[in-house]
């Protein structure tokens, strides 16, 4: 074991993981929930036209590898004009990502709530719209997430995929220090140790949220 | 009581405050309503009496507009509704804000605490001033002896008192009239009391109510008028003392029969 190295290279690679690893997967996650929302509340309307547009999106976000989602949007997108830097690209492919698979957990959770529930919303003489967000969407909050979170988790080691694209994260950094030096095993166990760092920080903080929504647990 | 909110002295004019004609609703073709007649004096109790699956249910969620017969009519205070054209936004709005409705399953939002349940449609719907629906909400929760629970939640009261806190709910939306559905069926014995003597306060203070009940004791106390439904008609309506102690009609006989039980009186 080289502990120089490991002390020396410790540094750069939690700091990319602080302004690239973490970074990237707050801002795609947020984004992902938007179009999970959007795309679950689509699945549900009753239109069997958006409800059919959600479908397609959600079975090609699934059924296509996020690598070959990155390399379209990057070094494809560019020969019909479209030209975008690596970031916004990796959000691009992460938000739809976390979109794709993130919907169908909350179309799960919406179903899940009891007809009686949207029922006393309208009884008490709520729209629809504000049943779904008073009522509806803050139960179904409580029972996604341990699945979300678990996406979330995913999504932290999914960014090292936007290595290949050229985004400054936690892995290119290990990426970039391991080449020169040829410790490719000590730096890439670096990398390693900080994901499963975070992970775990991740698990608790999980935990902890499930507490917290616990005080009405019916 | 100390609170604004009391019951309405509107009627229609007829001496009715609801009055509802020829209701019919299919489910598939399952036809629930048969043309069902309601009439219902302002500061009267109609009781609602039949076997289960009769359309008691049905008949109540259309008042409330969360069932939408195919065909009839319906006049709830100023309001009047011809099920047999669709509903616009505003008719439906004005149609749940006519009436409140306390569930069999009491449904309450269990993310909301019991001030949370009671207080949202006055804040959030009526758009009501936030000291003047926080007062109100107090002391309709004093009147039901859960004013210490008000910041507890739904899931840790029990079923009595969840059923109390349902019909907090509705009270404090003002509604000119209060709906009940069975709300004691799901409840153990000894909690159907207290839900009882809050109904028996209300209708004493003159609230209009109509209520879907197996309690008999309970119809025949409190009802001023009795409906017995089969098979999606109301088959014999009348006072309490006639409709229960004189049935005339085959079917009310054999019901109340089995509802009394072999050792019944
Ligand atoms: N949403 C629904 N969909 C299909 N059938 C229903 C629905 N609601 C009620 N029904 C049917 O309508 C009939 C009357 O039900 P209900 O009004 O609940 O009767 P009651 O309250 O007298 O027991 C029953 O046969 C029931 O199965
Ligand atoms: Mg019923």
């Amino acid at each position: 074991m080289n502990w120089q190295l490991i002390l020396d290279s410790v540094g750069p690679i939690a700091l990319g993981a602080l302004t690239g690893t973490i970074p990237l997967t707050l801002a795609s996650f947020a984004l992902g929930l938007l179009i999970a929302i959007g795309m679950a509340l689509m699945r549900i309307s009753g239109s069997a036209v958006l409800s059919g547009i959600a479908r397609v999106y959600i079975s090609i976000i699934r059924g296509t590898p996020m690598l070959v989602q990155l390399f379209v949007i990057f070094y494809g997108m560019p020969q019909i004009g479209i030209i975008l830097d690596p970031w916004p690209s990796a959000i691009i492919a992460l938000s739809l990502n976390v979109g794709g698979y993130a919907a169908e957990i909350i179309r799960a959770a919406i179903l899940s709530i009891p007809k009686g529930q949207w029922e006393a919303g309208a009884m008490i003489g709520m729209s629809r719209g504000q049943t779904l967000v008073r009522i509806v969407l803050p139960q179904a909050a409580r029972v996604s997430v341990p699945p979300l979170s678990n996406t979330f988790i995913s999504l932290v080691k999914d960014t090292s995929l936007t290595s290949v694209i050229l985004v400054t994260e936690l892995f290119r950094i290990a990426q970039r220090i391991a080449a020169p030096s040829g410790e490719f095993l000590t730096v890439y166990l670096v990398a390693a140790a900080v994901y499963w760092v975070i992970c775990f920080v991740l698990a608790l903080g999980q935990d902890s949220i499930e507490r917290r929504l616990d005080r009405y647990a019916v | 009581m100390p609170s604004e909110i009391a019951p309405p002295p509107s009627d229609l004019g007829s001496g009715l405050l609801l009055r509802a004609r020829g209701l019919h609703k299919s489910f598939g073709d399952n036809h629930v309503l048969r043309g069902v007649d309601l009439d219902i004096a302002p500061g009267s109790v109609h009781a609602l009496i039949g076997p289960s699956g009769s359309g008691k249910t049905t008949v109540l969620r259309s008042l409330n507009g969360l069932e939408s017969p195919e065909a009839g009519t319906l006049e709830i205070g100023e309001l009047a509704i011809d099920f047999s054209s669709s509903r616009t936004r505003a008719e439906r709005a004005a149609l749940h804000r006519a009436s409140a409705m306390v569930f069999q399953q009491h449904q309450l939002f269990p993310h909301l605490s019991v001030l949370g349940n009671v207080t949202i449609g006055p804040l959030r719907v009526q758009r009501r001033s936030r000291d003047e629906v926080m007062t109100d909400a107090l002391a309709l929760l004093e009147r039901v002896g859960l004013r210490e629970k008000a910041d507890a939640f739904p899931s840790s009261l029990s079923g009595g008192q969840q059923q109390r806190v349902g019909i907090v709910r509705a009270l404090a939306l003002a509604p000119s009239m209060l709906l009940f559905d069975e709300p004691t069926s799901s409840l153990d014995p000894e909690l159907v009391g207290e839900v009882l003597a809050v109904m028996t306060e209300l209708a004493q203070e003159g609230w209009t109510m109509a209520v879907v009940t197996h309690e008999l004791g309970f119809a025949r106390e409190v009802a001023d008028q009795v409906s017995f439904f089969d098979e999606g008609v109301v088959v014999e309506r009348g006072a309490p003392e006639r409709v229960f102690g004189d049935p005339q009609k085959e079917r009310t006989k054999r019901f109340l029969q089995r509802l009394r039980g072999p050792f019944g009186h």
